[in-house]
């Protein structure tokens, strides 16, 4: 028998724009063209002045890891202990929840505002995940 | 609201904790409603007004026999019982019904009757959180806490002996699930569960229930139990996604729902003789003593390091012994009020002496809503 998977986002028409964008190798963010807010996770509207003029663009792909636990037990399906569930803060303002990948899943490791860059794991043809690693330089 | 317009005049929880596989989820309900309504000297069919969380009130009514004239099945988590406090006590000084109910029940052990509580894949949770390997509560409430440390300056040992003290408060009572005496190295060393905390950082996993009866104060004094007043109350939501939390370094539904019960109730924070701060996971004390402005968050954790929420302490906190230590069946906010009540009636086991105002803070989801009711027995 096949292991359970991991959870798979399932999009909707309004978040369907960063799903085709991580496919792409592009993380897409919003922003909202009256007052400048940037913001995640994707809505076809600002959340600070309702505005419905907004715009997609790429972002820069870097942050910082705001905070994070590392998960000993249970594991979610398709995952194996211990892995850190990270929450990464983007130069451009909104933080979203991620893995850190090419890095030990240790504290010593895992040191917070340490320089993250964003990395696309693709997971089949139709699905790819904007995850992080420790940015080069 | 009017402060002290309405009482709390039933409380109880169901004949049983703990482990209960001989009951169904609505059967609890039942059995605490039943116990709750005894406790108060009425009949079924004194109940006009029913809330209740998860379960919808539809079936409730329908279980119990009840017709209600008024209704309210807010369901945002393990603090959805203070949100129904506080709409209990508007609809009855609004006049919309005289007697509420209100129940918790879970099988959160037994899994007996339990509603499942999944997160579709289509959702912003399903899309943005779960494919990062999130797995139950454990996983997602303590997320913020390592930033709340760097920000605020807390250690691991100050965290670990929110366990510590929470187990001093359960030894005193009977009814509580964990007694044997802890330390914090025994806390520090304790199974891993999610980095940075451990199993005796976590709440228990265990079946049962509470119902509590409010009417008018009014009509309070017939009862046969001290009635307990209601003076302040507040509400309030942030995101169903930790993630998306304004800021790890607090809670904005804390800061939110226990000022305004704190301003609605008309009092300092010296005037508070009895605190419960809902302790799901070991962080949520100091999140709260810092929300409801009791101190700086820096303070938090020496604060609660020092002693001063443990048995003999200047503010007692969690005197059941709490979400770690009494029971938690998934849904904690009902036997928090509980407590609360039982402290402001003089019965509790852990009583503390001459207690007049009682501070009663909940969560729901992982940061996601938050209720903070304040009791008094003056009126
Ligand atoms: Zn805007």
């Amino acid at each position: 028998m096949a292991e359970p998977a991991r959870a798979r986002p399932k999009p909707t028409p309004e978040t369907q724009h960063y799903w085709d964008g991580a496919k792409t190798g592009e993380l897409r963010l919003q922003r909202c063209d009256d007052c400048s807010h940037v913001y995640f996770p994707p809505r076809p509207f600002c959340s600070k002045c309702a505005s419905r003029n907004v715009s997609v663009f790429k972002a820069s792909g870097k942050g910082f890891l705001y905070s994070y636990v590392i998960n000993h037990r249970p594991a979610a399906p398709g995952f194996t202990p211990p892995y850190a569930i990270a929450v990464v803060e983007l130069d451009e303002g909104p933080r979203l929840m991620s893995n850190i990948i090419d890095c030990e899943q240790t504290p010593e490791a895992l040191e917070l505002d340490m320089k993250l860059e964003v990395a696309f794991q693709k997971v089949d043809d139709t699905l790819t995940l904007p995850v992080f690693r420790p940015a080069k330089g | 609201m009017r402060r002290n317009a309405v009482a709390v005049v039933g409380a109880a929880e169901t004949t049983e904790l703990g482990v209960i596989p001989h009951m169904s989820q609505i059967q609890l309900h039942a059995d605490a409603a039943l116990n709750a309504i005894k406790d108060a000297g009425l009949k079924l069919s004194d109940i006009d007004g029913i809330a209740t969380a998860v379960e919808t009130p539809q079936q409730l009514a329908h279980y119990l026999g009840i017709t209600p004239t008024w209704v309210d099945g807010t369901s945002v988590g393990g603090c959805s019982f203070m949100l129904h406090v506080r709409h209990a006590a508007a609809a009855i000084e609004a006049g919309l019904c005289k007697t509420v109910l209100i129940t918790h029940a879970e099988s959160g052990k037994s899994m007996i009757g339990k509603l499942p509580r999944s997160i579709p894949a289509d959702s912003l949770q399903g899309q943005f959180e779960a494919p990062y390997g999130v797995y139950g509560p454990p996983s997602m409430f303590p997320i913020p806490v390592l930033r709340y440390m760097k920000t605020h300056g807390i250690t691991h040992e100050q965290i670990a002996s929110v366990a510590v003290f929470q187990r001093e408060w359960a030894a005193k009572n009977p009814r509580a699930m964990m007694k044997a005496p802890i330390t914090v190295e025994d806390v520090l060393n304790s199974k891993m569960i999610a980095y940075p905390f451990r199993i005796l950082q976590c709440c228990l996993v265990t079946d049962g229930g509470g119902a509590l009866i409010l009417t008018s104060a009014d009509r309070a004094k017939d009862f046969p139990n001290k009635p307990v007043y209601i003076l302040g109350t507040g509400e309030s939501v942030e995101t169903p996604m930790v993630s998306q939390m304004e800021t790890f370094d607090s809670s904005r539904a804390f800061r939110v729902a226990g000022p305004t019960a704190f301003q609605e109730a008309g009092i300092t924070h010296k005037d508070v003789d009895h605190l419960m701060i809902y302790d799901a996971f070991a962080h949520l004390p100091l999140y709260g003593l810092g929300d409801l402005g009791f101190m700086p968050h820096e303070e938090t954790g020496k604060f609660i390091a020092d002693g001063n929420t443990r048995p003999g302490g200047k503010l007692p906190m969690n005197t059941n012994g709490g979400g770690l230590s009494y029971m938690h069946s998934g849904m904690y906010g009902m036997y928090a009020l509980q407590e609360s009540v039982r402290q402001m009636r003089g019965i509790a086991p852990a009583q503390v002496k001459d207690a007049k105002i009682s501070v009663c803070h909940g969560v729901g989801g992982m940061f996601a809503a938050s209720g903070t009711v304040i009791f008094t027995n003056e009126k």
